[in-house]
């Protein structure tokens, strides 16, 4: 089998040689502390009385998770090789360079492996006097069924969720405060992918799966994990219909209420497609009677050379639209 | 026969070597039912663990100790928790000793199994590394000899085929998980396989 083309110098040095990119392009929204290479910090935003929200996964997916650091967003992440959690230890950077003396919020993609690692990162944190806690993402309502919500993945609704409990962090919320607002986030985030084809490895430069020409794999996740239905590639209508149900049947939104929405690439699939797709959805929500507060659309949360695409829909309420509405300044997103 | 901290620093020597030979088959199995980075993960843990071994003085826990902090530090994931709690485990279990009897690299095994249960929270049966690692460390405990602990290592690791699994990442599969060995429990018999070379020839 051919390897894949990738424009990289060696697979294995593929994360460190992109932080020293981002690092150079971004001086003035992210800082790295000495002695911690895989953790990044926000240049304005950690401040003394401030709870510290860090995030953090596996790479491959940017702009998430460190575009999402800086003012507003979040103070710092953890940075995992392609595709792994971080170990400990970078969580444990990244929350010491960002702790403001009011605790730390680690927020991330429900996977047993981040769960495992940030859990010690906490351990470790609590035997230095900081109280870290824990809210998980779990937005993809195609990785388990509705009555297990515990054990879904977190996606692309990350930007929401994140967003949310950012801004929550900048009004000098406590910590109570900020992991409410996070949890109330990730209840009223939705999202849903379809993968049209494989993503490679830089370490393998091989597909990470096999979809055959012709197919699409709905459901599949960000690491190209198996999705719930494999079939025939159909419209961008019908794939935005089919998504689109069983979003609007889990959030149960009565007419009036208002969405927040994001159309994003898992990498290959151009804004072209994202906008048409977005038609579509516009539609959708409009029969719906719901009232579109913000859209983004764009590569927000992708899987590699990934080419498919996924919609999140946050239903909003009174507080929720307050965090969203909230400025933020991070090195990749900005509102 | 004494096993040294020579024969241990070896031993990670050949872990890193098999998982480095490995990693392309652990990746494609990966990629069936999951995201097809577990022979990385494994190739770089135990890459980072020979190197910290190597590095180590003093006794078998001193270098077991290491080995656990390189794994955990170079990889994360899921196998970094879980293999860094195993080793801290087999490293308790040889203790703060030059060397020992050959034959108690059966408790190092059932201490490692000890470990990955302590973080991971798995039971037998859900299609995960342990699935290899507790047939192996009952054969251990049981006392039978290298061959058969090695043997009931990889029977465990060919029953995962026919598990669901119901923990990690491949759990959200269902029963679409049917069929395809875990490849967590097949790299798992892969190092039981060198800790009973190792209890054969030290």
């Amino acid at each position: 089998m051919n390897l894949t083309q990738k424009l990289i110098n060696d697979g294995n040095a593929a994360v460190d040689e992109m932080l020293a990119g981002i690092l150079a392009a971004h001086p003035e929204h992210l800082w790295r502390p000495d002695n911690a290479p895989r953790a990044v910090v926000a240049r304005h935003g950690p401040r003394t009385g401030k709870v510290a929200l860090v995030i953090g996964g596996g790479s491959g997916h940017e702009p998430t998770f460190l575009g999402y650091v800086g003012r507003g967003l979040a103070d710092a992440a953890a940075i995992g090789n392609v595709f792994a959690s971080p170990p400990p230890q970078p969580a444990v950077d990244a929350a010491m360079a960002a702790s403001g003396g009011a605790g730390v919020l680690f927020m991330y993609g429900n996977y047993a492996g981040d769960v495992m690692n940030f859990d010690m990162a906490a351990e470790l944190l609590e035997m230095e006097g900081i109280e870290a806690r824990t809210v998980l993402t779990t937005d993809d309502i195609a990785s388990a069924p509705r009555d297990q919500r515990q054990k879904r993945r977190g996606v692309a609704g990350n930007v929401f969720i994140f967003k949310a409990a950012g801004a929550a962090a900048d009004m000098m919320m406590p910590l109570d405060e900020v992991e409410r607002i996070a949890r109330h986030a990730n209840d009223r985030t939705f999202t849903m992918g379809v993968a049209l084809s494989s993503c490679s490895l830089p370490q393998t430069r091989r597909p990470s799966f096999d979809l055959p020409d012709g197919e699409m794999e709905i459901g599949m996740g960000i690491h190209g994990e198996p999705g719930v239905r494999r079939g025939p590639l159909r419209s961008a209508n019908d794939v935005a219909d089919e998504i689109m149900d069983a979003i609007l049947a889990e959030m149960k939104a009565p007419a009036g209420d208002r969405v927040a929405m994001l159309v994003n690439s898992l990498g290959a699939t151009p804004l072209m497609e994202l906008y048409i797709l977005n038609a579509r959805i516009a539609e959708r929500l409009k029969a719906a009677g719901l009232v579109v507060h913000k859209t983004l659309v764009g590569p927000y949360c992708t899987s590699l050379d990934m080419a498919g695409a996924s919609i999140t829909i946050m239903h909003l309420d009174d507080e929720l639209q307050r965090m969203i509405d909230h400025p933020c300044d991070c090195a990749m997103f900005r509102s | 026969m004494e096993f040294t901290t020579g024969d241990l620093k070896a031993l990670f020597g050949a872990f890193s070597v098999r998982m480095a030979t490995e990693r392309d088959r652990l990746c494609a199995l990966d990629g069936v039912i999951g995201d097809a980075d577990h022979g990385i993960a494994m190739e770089q843990g135990m890459k980072a663990a020979a190197d910290a071994a190597r590095a180590a003085e003093g006794t078998l826990q001193d270098v077991f100790n290491a080995a656990a902090k390189g794994f955990l530090n170079a990889v994360g994931a899921s196998s970094g928790p879980l293999y860094a709690t195993a080793l801290l485990r087999a490293g308790k279990a040889a203790g703060p000793r030059g060397s020992m009897p050959s034959g108690e690299l059966r408790t190092v095994i059932a201490a490692m199994r000890d470990g990955i249960v302590q973080r991971g929270k798995a039971e037998p049966g859900q299609k995960t590394m342990l699935d290899a690692w507790a047939p192996a460390a009952d054969a251990a405990v049981d006392g039978q000899d290298a061959d058969a602990i090695a043997a009931a290592a990889r029977q465990g690791a060919e029953a995962t085929r026919d598990m669901i699994a119901t923990v990690g990442r491949a759990a959200r599969l269902g029963e679409r998980s049917l069929g395809h060995p875990d490849p967590g429990s097949v790299s798992a018999a892969m190092l039981v396989e060198e800790i009973c070379n190792a209890m054969k020839t030290a």
